[in-house]
């Protein structure tokens, strides 16, 4: 390994966004440590894949010592990895409303807990955390989903306070819609009406999360943490 | 017991050697089973804590080879807390390191 690779953590990597991302910082030459529950068939040289669910915490804690023993540190950490569920609140099953706050909260405390130490080691890093517009629009039929996502935004901005100590950078980007199997269920007309409500009315591209994730990552980003980023003028 | 209490105290030590590196002279953090880590009489502050206590998951990674994390729910529930002193906190490491698998 060069004395420049840089090594990222994205969780949720089989597919969709996380997917999208594994591939794009490979290619910009990042080594890139993912997890799914089920195996993924992206392959490349420096990418490392874990079969590992997010909200399992000796899984994760194993994760973390095995990437800690192979790469030493770990620069950055993107926690994609979440699932929703649309349904309206009297329809909720319990079993639903745990698992999506497994994946989408617990999954995100432990992965930050146990890769914040591989930061602190490699003296510091940047972690970006996936909230989503539909917190701050309220969305009926997600108020499980939007419930998560809006505890990841607290968690992002009290860690952000505490871990700036440690030159540990915390922020989050929200993203609209974008096309992907988590939203495929979701009628045409709730989708048309989701994107009214935006400022921009379309559907958000890869681009647009990974154009966010950039801008976190950025070297001159370092007086930015925090910080939630919501796509297509929402917020 | 796979590991002796002395293996992990060592490896404890270790842990201090090296944050002590980056922490002023006056400010080193001791050694023996009666240093206090925390609250009055201790010379580090929560992210002296926090630092010490990353060392020594990763000094265990590497002299063990297991994987623990000292955030317990067992430690935060004890009522005596093992992170009070270099001697309490070995032995809850002691503790920990048999139990990994
Ligand atoms: N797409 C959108 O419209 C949209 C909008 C706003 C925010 N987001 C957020 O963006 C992130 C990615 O969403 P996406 O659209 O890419 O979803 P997706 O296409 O459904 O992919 C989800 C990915 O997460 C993995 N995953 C799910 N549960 C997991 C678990 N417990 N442990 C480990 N991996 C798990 C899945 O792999 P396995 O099934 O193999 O585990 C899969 O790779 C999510 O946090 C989502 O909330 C998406």
């Amino acid at each position: 390994m060069s004395e420049k690779t840089k090594v990222m953590v994205v969780t949720g990597t089989r597919k969709g966004i996380g997917r999208y991302l594994s591939e794009y910082y490979l290619e910009r030459g990042w080594t890139v440590a993912g997890c799914s529950r089920e195996a993924s068939d992206l392959s490349h040289p420096a990418y490392h894949h874990y079969c590992v669910d997010v909200a399992d915490e000796a899984g994760v804690r194993k994760m973390a010592f095995d990437i800690g023993r192979r790469f030493g540190g770990v620069q950055a950490l993107l926690n994609n990895a979440g699932i929703a569920s649309m349904n309206h609140i009297l329809l909720t099953p319990m079993k639903t409303t745990r698992r999506v706050f497994e994946t989408n909260v617990f999954g995100t405390f432990l992965f930050c807990r146990e890769f914040a130490k591989l930061m602190q080691r490699a003296g510091g890093g940047r972690i970006v955390n996936f909230a989503t517009v539909a917190t701050p629009l309220r969305l009926e039929g997600e108020a499980i989903y939007a419930a998560s996502k809006a505890a990841i935004e607290s968690l992002t901005q009290v860690m952000a306070r505490e871990l700036a100590e440690l030159n540990i950078l915390v922020n989050a980007v929200g993203p609209t819609p974008v096309k992907t199997d988590l939203i495929r269920s979701v009628p045409k007309e709730k989708m048309d009406a989701l994107l009214a409500r935006q400022a921009i009315r379309r559907f958000g591209e890869m681009r647009d999360v990974s154009n966010v994730c950039d801008f976190f990552l950025h070297p001159d980003s370092d007086f930015i943490t925090g910080q939630v980023m919501y796509l297509g003028g929402v917020g | 017991m796979k590991f002796s209490l002395a293996e992990v105290q060592s490896a404890v030590a270790s842990a201090i050697d090296e944050l002590n590196q980056s922490r002023p002279a006056d400010r080193q953090i001791g050694k023996s089973d009666e240093t206090v880590l925390y609250g009055a009489g201790s010379v580090m502050d929560s992210l002296g804590l926090v630092n010490l206590i990353v060392s020594i998951e990763s000094a265990v990674g590497e002299r063990f080879g297991v994987a623990i994390t000292l955030a317990d729910e067992k430690a935060m529930s004890l009522r005596n807390s093992p992170f009070r002193s270099v001697g309490t906190l070995g032995a809850y490491v002691h503790q920990l390191v048999n139990e990994a698998e």
